[in-house]
């Protein structure tokens, strides 16, 4: 038993980095309605950025700094140049737009620091901790520490400060946000860099884990499942989910590979969203879709 | 003038000039009335001038090639140029036409190619022809299963229906060898090309049996748009909610899409497999080549039938242009992964740049610039 609880917490927490990858998501969905598929390309910029400049024997805190100092200019210039000439057009093309911006973002990262993996080292150790009988990684534990702080923290932003005011007026209606004098154009360019914010965290915490490559820009196809599952417009949803999508992929792979041949864990998320989708249309936590003329 | 409507199928070679000089016309012929006192005589070669010339040239340019081009042209670019045109205007029908967003298409190509292959293995008395054709009908069916879910969901969720039946049916095809005949390496020969008993196993063979097969299916999807049917899904694809209001079934009409769109897909995954590559393998139709295919009908023009040969000669030409554009500038070649990043960005900034300027991308480009060059001895 304490074999299937293992697999189960060390699923939950990969599924807090889906859960990590789809909040960045679901905040550039709420304040303009757009789903950012550039957001996978955004993780390995900023994990590429952070690692090369950390490579250059700047400290933590200042490659820190200058990376989110790039994603807030590159924030900015999304804003600039990609939404709001496409204001108004229809979601699927802001998405394709977004599809468009993935792989210019990835090009872009590739070019200035190179297709090589990067290690990242943050001085978390790996070493094993014990729950009662059931083995734990500390790395994983300490990740999900950061995820919370960081949910925390944009929870209070939200819910506290008169930017996180602008910014659910913006996402409950924009036309109205606008009249009552709140700049649409800026709070769209905070939301991309916040979600640049996001990204920057997802990006070391995988990178360190995984290695800065390439492959961290596919993380925006397991976050694609997760959120259906939680609902597009939903923080709480995406955490749920997240841990929804990351423990049932393993107990999948470990209990229904065998059966079936390995190499599930691709595509039963997206099995498991269609299901919700056909079941839940809105996912968990989701506004219901109302249609009119 | 219907004599003439009713030309061979080779008509559907001039795509670029098939949609906008019909409506024109028909537009200046019930407009004339009211400018002229005497209705003015349109020659039916004046009418059909640009189709005649673009017929004509491509024509010409088509038995040019098969007889002159040498073998690197005719497979390194004219052959996959037209495969991924016909995958392109599978993508098209369903994205440009419908309005419904799809990255499974390579997942539909190798459905096509491998039930074409094992219709050819296990069934040896079926000609190859029809084997192509079937498994192009067993490519519409998963279509239809892939379009399902859009019974309850709409936009860009549909993308996740999409993706799951692009990974599970690369999965499927991997996991069980008897999909490939149980071939140790995973990677199988395609079946000897032979049309009516010629053999067509040269290059330029193989060239003329892709160019015919592209040709008459370009043909019938030219023929679809003037359809109820291909009328209902860009309806459907305007809006969805005023066409159910109008009496348009909308669930069958997006099946339908659906269904059409990746019969053309796996016929497009049949031909790579046999005329391009010669070998039937799973990896040649992962995600990259859904995006490949997705680029091509963002580049090319959504809901054009010309926007898919110009979005895919584009991407075809494009990385050879870059490379040997590259290696004249800098003198020596720079290295590939440098290239390949270049060539990622700018596909990237035209993307983005053809959906803000010209969602009707490279045909309405081409459109606006033969227009001038038609009226520019005229000009003032």
């Amino acid at each position: 038993m304490s074999f299937f609880f293992e697999v189960l917490l060390g699923g939950m927490f990969s599924g807090v980095l889906y859960a990590l990858v789809a909040i960045g998501f679901v905040l550039i969905y709420r304040a303009s309605g757009v789903f950012n598929f550039a957001q996978g390309a955004t993780v390995l910029f900023a994990a590429l950025t952070f690692v090369s400049l950390l490579e250059l024997q700047l400290p933590f805190w200042l490659a820190f700094a200058l990376t989110l100092l790039t994603l807030v200019v590159l924030a900015v210039l999304v804003e600039r140049v990609v939404l709001r000439p496409l204001l108004n057009r229809p979601p699927v093309i802001l998405f394709m737009a977004t599809l468009g911006l993935s792989v210019l973002i990835e090009g872009v990262a590739q070019l200035a620091w190179g297709t090589q993996v990067h290690g990242l080292d943050i001085g978390i150790s790996e070493d094993p901790i014990f729950l009662g009988d059931i083995l734990l990684n500390r790395f994983d534990v300490i990740a999900a520490g950061i995820a919370a702080v960081l949910v925390i923290a944009l929870a209070l932003v939200f819910g506290k400060t008169r930017i996180g005011l602008s910014l659910r007026a913006v996402a409950d209606d924009s036309l109205a946000a606008q009249s009552v004098g709140i700049r649409l154009d800026r709070v769209l360019a905070l939301v991309w860099a916040v979600a640049g914010f996001v990204a920057l965290v997802t990006g070391i915490i995988w990178g360190a884990r995984l290695g800065v490559q390439f492959s961290l820009s596919l993380v925006v196809l397991k976050a694609l499942p997760v959120l259906i599952i939680g609902g597009f417009g939903s923080i709480n949803g995406a955490i749920l989910a997240g841990l929804i999508v990351g423990a049932s992929e393993k107990l999948a792979e470990i209990y229904l590979g065998p059966i079936i041949g390995s190499g599930i864990e691709n595509w039963f998320p997206y099995a498991l969203a269609v299901v919700f989708l056909c079941v839940k249309p809105d996912g968990l936590f989701g506004q219901p879709h109302v249609a009119r003329v | 003038m219907t004599t003439i409507h009713s030309t061979h199928p080779a008509e559907s070679n001039t795509v670029g000039h098939l949609e906008k000089p019909r409506v024109s016309t028909q537009q200046s012929l019930v407009a004339q009335p009211l400018y002229a006192a005497q209705p003015v005589k349109i020659l039916w070669w004046q009418q059909y001038s640009s189709r005649i010339f673009g017929l004509g040239l491509l024509g010409l340019l088509a038995t040019g090639a098969a007889l002159f081009a040498s073998d690197y042209w005719l497979n390194a670019i004219l052959i996959p140029f037209l495969i991924l045109a016909l995958a392109g205007l599978g993508q098209n029908i369903l994205t440009g036409y419908a309005g419904l967003l799809s990255l499974g298409s390579a997942a539909f190509m190798a459905i096509g190619a491998f039930a074409a292959y094992n219709l050819n293995l296990r069934v040896p008395q079926l000609p190859l022809l029809l084997s192509i054709v079937l498994g192009g009908g067993i490519a519409a069916l998963f279509g239809v299963l892939a379009g399902l879910p859009s019974l309850r969901i709409r936009g860009f969720y549909l993308i996740v229906s999409t993706l799951a039946l692009q990974f599970f049916v690369l999965w499927v095809l991997t996991q069980f060898p008897w999909f490939s005949n149980y071939s140790t390496s995973g990677v199988i020969t395609a079946p000897a090309l032979s049309l009516l008993g010629y053999s067509l196993d040269s290059s330029a063979g193989r060239y003329v049996y892709s160019l015919l097969l592209v040709a008459a299916l370009t043909y019938i999807a030219h023929r679809l748009f003037n359809t109820r049917r291909g009328r209902n899904f860009k309806a459907v694809r305007d809006m969805e909610t005023a066409a159910a209001a109008s009496g348009i079934a909308v669930f069958q009409t997006k099946l339908w899409a659906f269904a059409i769109s990746s019969f053309y897909l796996g016929i497009a995954g049949s031909l790579w497999a046999f005329t391009y590559l010669g070998t039937v393998e799973p990896n040649g139709f992962d995600l990259t080549r859904s995006f490949q295919v997705l680029f091509i009908v963002l580049l090319g023009g959504l809901g054009s039938l010309a926007g898919s040969y110009f979005g895919a000669a584009f991407i075809v030409l494009f990385p050879i242009a870059l490379s040997q554009g590259a290696r004249l500038l800098l003198g020596s070649s720079i290295d590939g992964a440098a290239l390949e990043n270049i060539q990622k960005i700018i596909f990237g900034a035209l993307i983005i740049w053809f959906l803000i300027r010209e969602p009707e991308g490279l045909a309405r480009l081409w459109q606006r610039i033969y227009q001038r060059i038609k009226i520019w001895p005229l000009r003032f």
